[in-house]
């Protein structure tokens, strides 16, 4: 075992982005995902095996916040850490040395200009290895199906916040799956339930972004 | 301007008025368009739905100003107009509600989130101020600062409204049942937590509103009063959690139920009451009437 991969997965799971930073505050001057990733690649520790490191940092500031032990801010902060990361591994990507599980496609529904949640759940969900691509918000059905079409294979996943845009969140996906049947969609936002999420006709519903990795996870390529 | 404090303290459960979005949207409001631009281009509308809670029996309306900090507005190309469109939010209020009734400044969250440093706490604090001043010189009696999560957006909203206008200010929290049967606003914040820094802030009036039905409030409520138990607690409670069938949305709880419970909200301590998403004036009357009957 190395001296740095475990170490990486805690600062992630602690939101630890590098020795300046003052969060966490037990963390205070030490070494955090940014200068340990520089110093784990340059001891030539392979990309895959740090980006496992993370995922595994992810999933568990995932169940906690899962399990309402942490909320917004420390999965924010661990995403700070894992973003870090990712500036580091980049070029491996690019090369083609380490891949994605694949494409999630995300917005959030037309109407809806709320993107905490949908943010949150990208973050996550890139750090469990997936290529996420973020189409924004108030995004209508139309601009979804344009954006599907360029990343065929890709799972969906639509946010909305508003009780007042579940409406448009149902639309949408029913205009996605009348042009793409094929089409796999997850939903999620506060109004929603898996009752809704099932009445619209999605494929999945997660309350928070856990639960959307492991609904994506069955799909990895 | 007249004192919503003063009133409070006669006694009397007060009453508030219920959700906009919901009646705007019947009214026609598109997804995509902005709410407060409407206070200029459909003002027949949105003075209807203001006299219609009125009508309804209810002692304060708020303002079609939700959305209207200069941030929010930014997304819709409309933060310059942001003086206008409060004021005229504030100018339909206030003439809904005539002389009698109360008037009370609806500010929302920015959708910025201070800690990961999108924006400057400066900046908030100044499209905050500048929305508070607006909705004054349009005619409100007090600000009503809702839906919050984050402390610090709270408190900056709060002392910006306290520190721009004078008026008393209301802040209000948006809480979550948690797994482990606590309440914890998606952030982390507790009833208790909240109390303290608002109150800090500058807040005259504390309480809740969304993310709950009108059952679910009275725990929060509790909770409340359980660190609190002299500052006035108001409760904008949603008509319970959406319901979907067939892609059509609809909201359980029914004017009838609510006056039912009713009588236990104000039992834990609450002293104005009224409704935030899928409310309607129904739902009002249903508590103006069994506030008239005591």
């Amino acid at each position: 075992m190395d001296e740095w991969t475990e170490k990486i997965s805690i600062c992630i799971e602690r939101g630890k982005v590098n020795k300046l930073a003052p969060y966490p505050p037990d963390l205070r001057n030490q070494e955090g995902t940014d200068e340990l990733t520089q110093q784990a690649i340059a001891a030539g520790i392979g990309p895959d095996i740090i980006l496992k490191a993370c995922n595994d940092g992810m999933q568990r500031i995932g169940a906690r916040f899962s399990r309402n032990e942490v909320f917004v801010p420390e999965l924010l902060m661990a995403a700070k850490a894992m973003n870090a990361v990712m500036v580091h591994l980049k070029p491996f990507f690019q090369a083609g040395t380490v891949k994605k599980k694949g494409v999630f496609l995300l917005g959030t529904v037309a109407g809806d200009l709320h993107d905490i949640g949908k943010n949150l759940v990208g973050m996550v969900v890139a750090g469990n290895g997936w290529e996420v691509v973020d189409i924004g918000v108030d995004v209508k059905p139309e601009k979804f199906i344009e954006k599907i079409k360029e990343h065929p294979g890709c799972i969906i996943g639509l946010s909305a916040l508003l009780t007042t845009t579940m409406a448009s969140m149902a639309k949408t996906v029913q205009e996605i799956k009348a042009q793409l049947p094929s089409s796999v969609i997850i939903v999620g936002g506060a109004p929603l339930s898996a009752a809704t999420a099932r009445d619209m006709g999605a494929d999945g519903y997660s309350p928070d972004p856990q639960g959307a990795v492991t609904f994506l996870n069955t799909y990895a390529v | 301007m007249r004192s919503l404090l003063a009133e409070i303290r006669k006694g009397k459960p007060l009453i508030s008025d219920g959700a906009w979005g919901t009646l705007l949207q019947a009214s026609g409001l598109q997804p995509g368009e902005c709410p407060e631009l409407w206070n200029m281009t459909h003002r027949g509308e949105v003075f209807a739905i203001a006299k219609s809670y009125v009508d309804a029996g209810a002692d304060m309306i708020l303002t079609n100003s939700f959305g209207g900090s200069p941030l929010k507005l930014a997304y819709y190309g409309l933060s310059e107009r942001a003086v206008e469109l409060n004021k005229a939010a504030a100018a339909i209020s206030r003439e809904a509600a005539g002389s009698e009734k109360f008037v009370l400044g609806s500010i929302g969250p920015t959708g910025a989130i201070l800690m990961m440093g999108e924006v400057s706490e400066q900046e908030v604090y100044d499209g905050f101020s500048l929305q508070a001043q607006a909705l004054k010189d349009g005619g409100v009696d007090a600000i009503c600062i809702e839906t919050m999560s984050a402390i610090d957006e709270a408190c900056v909203a709060v002392r910006a409204a306290k520190e721009s206008t004078g008026l008393e200010v209301i802040c209000t929290f948006t809480f979550e049942k948690t797994a482990a049967g606590e309440y914890r606003t998606m952030m982390g914040v507790s009833p208790s937590e909240m109390v303290q820094a608002i109150k800090g802030a500058g807040a005259s009036i504390i309480g809740t509103n969304c993310g709950n039905g009108f059952e679910q409030m009275i725990g929060i409520v509790k909770e409340i009063r359980s660190v609190d138990t002299v500052t006035p607690l108001l409760v904008h409670a949603n008509a319970g959690m959406p319901i979907m069938n067939k892609g059509i949305v609809s909201y359980p709880d029914t004017p009838e139920m609510w006056a039912r419970i009713f009588p236990q909200l104000i039992a834990q301590g609450a002293n104005i009451i009224g409704g935030c998403c899928g409310t309607t004036p129904a739902h009002i009357r249903a508590l103006a009437d069994v506030v008239r009957m005591k």
